[in-house]
């Protein structure tokens, strides 16, 4: 047998395995993910809602009511991952807890957390953001993408 | 030429089979709450054991195990001639720093999880091959040091998959000696690097599987017993997916041990423990054999026993850079005789 047909074998047995790893591996419940994820991320903006409603009740203009909301979002966010809650609600929930503002408090948090023994610097500094970094940078190019799309439509 | 203890292509059988005189394992909150809490020696009632950090915290989890393994036969020690140890961590520093402590020569291995049969295979060589007389096999893992290494920081919120296993923590130590009572090691088979192109993280017992798989085959191969020769075959951390690929895989083998055949992942946590497909880490067999299983040997439930512990040989820079998962799997056969 040469070295090509010995390949080919190769490749056949692990598609074979690959299919019969299919087959055996459990299923994630889907739809039961989905129901939670709508539950909780839905009352996450909710409660969003009702700081934003209040703060614009008490008088404060659109853009000052946003702004304190996200404020609001993050630090309980933060608050409640420092209480060693946040990664439970993230195990229930998944994306629904992830994606509104307050996941992205909990990715930040919880890097500090895990890195402080590595003191403030090289554990705190450099690592606070490995989780979240992506979110960053990707978010700053999208930033500059559509920054540039407006300037050449306007223009 | 051949190998005078050299049987078939991988398996290596004692002239004088080493003993097992004594073992020890210490765990964690986690596993104690599982069906064995009595088995173990020492019970953790938190993650970091009066240490300032988890990395600490396992170390000192496998020094005192060594210690305590070593002190059920009365020993110190300085008693001991020589140290295996192993663990998951980067550059094996919970090993390399018990040792540092434990004061005795010192050997680091790597095997990821299969780091403990990996540990008595060269312990059980290097005595009947007539270098020492006491040498002590040991490997250990924490679910927090492992996690931060290989997954995300513990207060992350994300949702884990069903075939998604929980790091143990719990560390195992066995006392091999050339002489002694308690059961033997009467032949060792040293696995391959089997990587069938998985590269799912969340499914480590999908990758470890073929490894198992093909150390189990060579071994009754290589020994020429029949499969049903031990009262149990006990993988190291295959998990319930894993386990249920390696049934198939020995079906397609022609190999059939049930109903003998079990996996320590499976074992060591109640099915509502939230650990999803079962426990992994060095410390899940290391912990499973240094009390129950060992245990039920001393006292006769089970006589002949063939540990298989298995190993994931990827890193998380490997993982990022699209490489599939490597297994491998080490047998250890342990035998009243």
């Amino acid at each position: 047998m040469g070295p090509k047909s010995e390949e080919l074998l190769k490749n056949a047995q692990q598609e074979e395995y690959h299919h019969l790893v299919n087959r055996v591996k459990p299923k994630p419940p889907i739809l039961q993910n989905c129901i939670w994820a709508f539950i909780v991320g839905g009352l996450i903006c909710v409660i969003g809602q009702i700081i934003m409603n209040y703060l614009l009740n008490i008088g404060l203009n659109k853009v000052d009511a946003g702004s304190l909301t996200s404020i609001i979002m993050i630090f309980l966010g933060a608050l409640l991952t420092g209480l060693g809650l946040y990664d439970d609600l993230g195990q229930k929930a998944g994306a629904g807890s992830i994606v509104p503002i307050t996941g992205f408090a909990n990715a930040i948090v919880a890097s500090a957390i895990e890195f402080k023994r590595e003191g403030y610097i090289f554990g705190v500094g450099a690592r606070i953001f490995s989780i979240a970094g992506p979110t960053l940078v990707f978010g700053f190019v999208a930033s500059v993408l559509i920054g540039l799309i407006r300037l050449i439509m306007i223009s | 030429m051949t190998a005078v203890k050299k049987k078939g292509s991988q398996t290596l059988m004692m002239a004088d089979p080493p003993y097992i005189a004594s073992w020890a394992s210490i765990v964690g909150p986690k596993e104690s709450e599982g069906p064995w809490v009595k088995d173990f020696d020492l019970i953790m009632e938190d993650y970091l054991w009066e240490e300032a950090s988890w990395e600490k915290t396992e170390t000192k989890m496998l020094r005192e195990t060594i210690k305590l393994a070593l002190s059920n036969q009365n020993l110190q020690p300085q008693d001991a001639e020589l140290l295996l140890a192993g663990d998951l961590l980067n550059q094996i520093i919970s090993s390399s720093f018990a040792a540092r402590e434990i004061n005795i020569p010192f050997l680091g291995l790597y095997g990821a999880c299969s780091t403990m049969a990996e540990s008595m295979v060269l312990g059980s060589l290097l005595i009947d091959g007539g270098y020492f007389e006491r040498v002590v096999a040991s490997a250990s893992s924490h679910h927090y040091t492992a996690e931060r290494q290989f997954r995300f920081p513990s207060e992350q919120g994300v949702q884990k998959v069903p075939s998604s296993q929980w790091t143990a923590t719990a560390a195992g130590a066995v006392v091999l000696q050339k002489s002694g009572t308690g059961p033997r090691i009467t032949s060792v088979t040293i696995g391959k690097v089997v990587d069938m192109g998985q590269n799912d993280g969340a499914n480590m017992g999908g990758a470890m599987a073929p490894a198992a798989a093909d150390t189990i085959k060579t071994h009754f191969q290589d020994t020429g017993k029949v499969s049903d020769y031990y009262d149990l075959i006990v993988t190291g951390d295959l998990g319930a997916v894993g386990m249920t690929l390696l049934g198939e895989l020995f079906i397609q083998e022609g190999v059939m041990p049930t109903p003998n055949f079990s996996d320590c992942g499976v074992l060591l946590y109640d099915g509502l423990q939230g650990v999803d497909s079962g426990g992994s880490g060095c410390g899940c067999s290391a912990c499973m054999l240094a009390g129950p299983l060992l245990r039920k040997m001393q006292n006769g439930e089970i006589n002949r026993l063939l540990f298989v512990a298995t190993g994931a040989l990827m890193s998380p820079i490997s993982t990022y850079q699209g490489e599939s998962i490597p297994g491998i799997a080490h047998a250890v056969a342990i035998e009243n005789i």
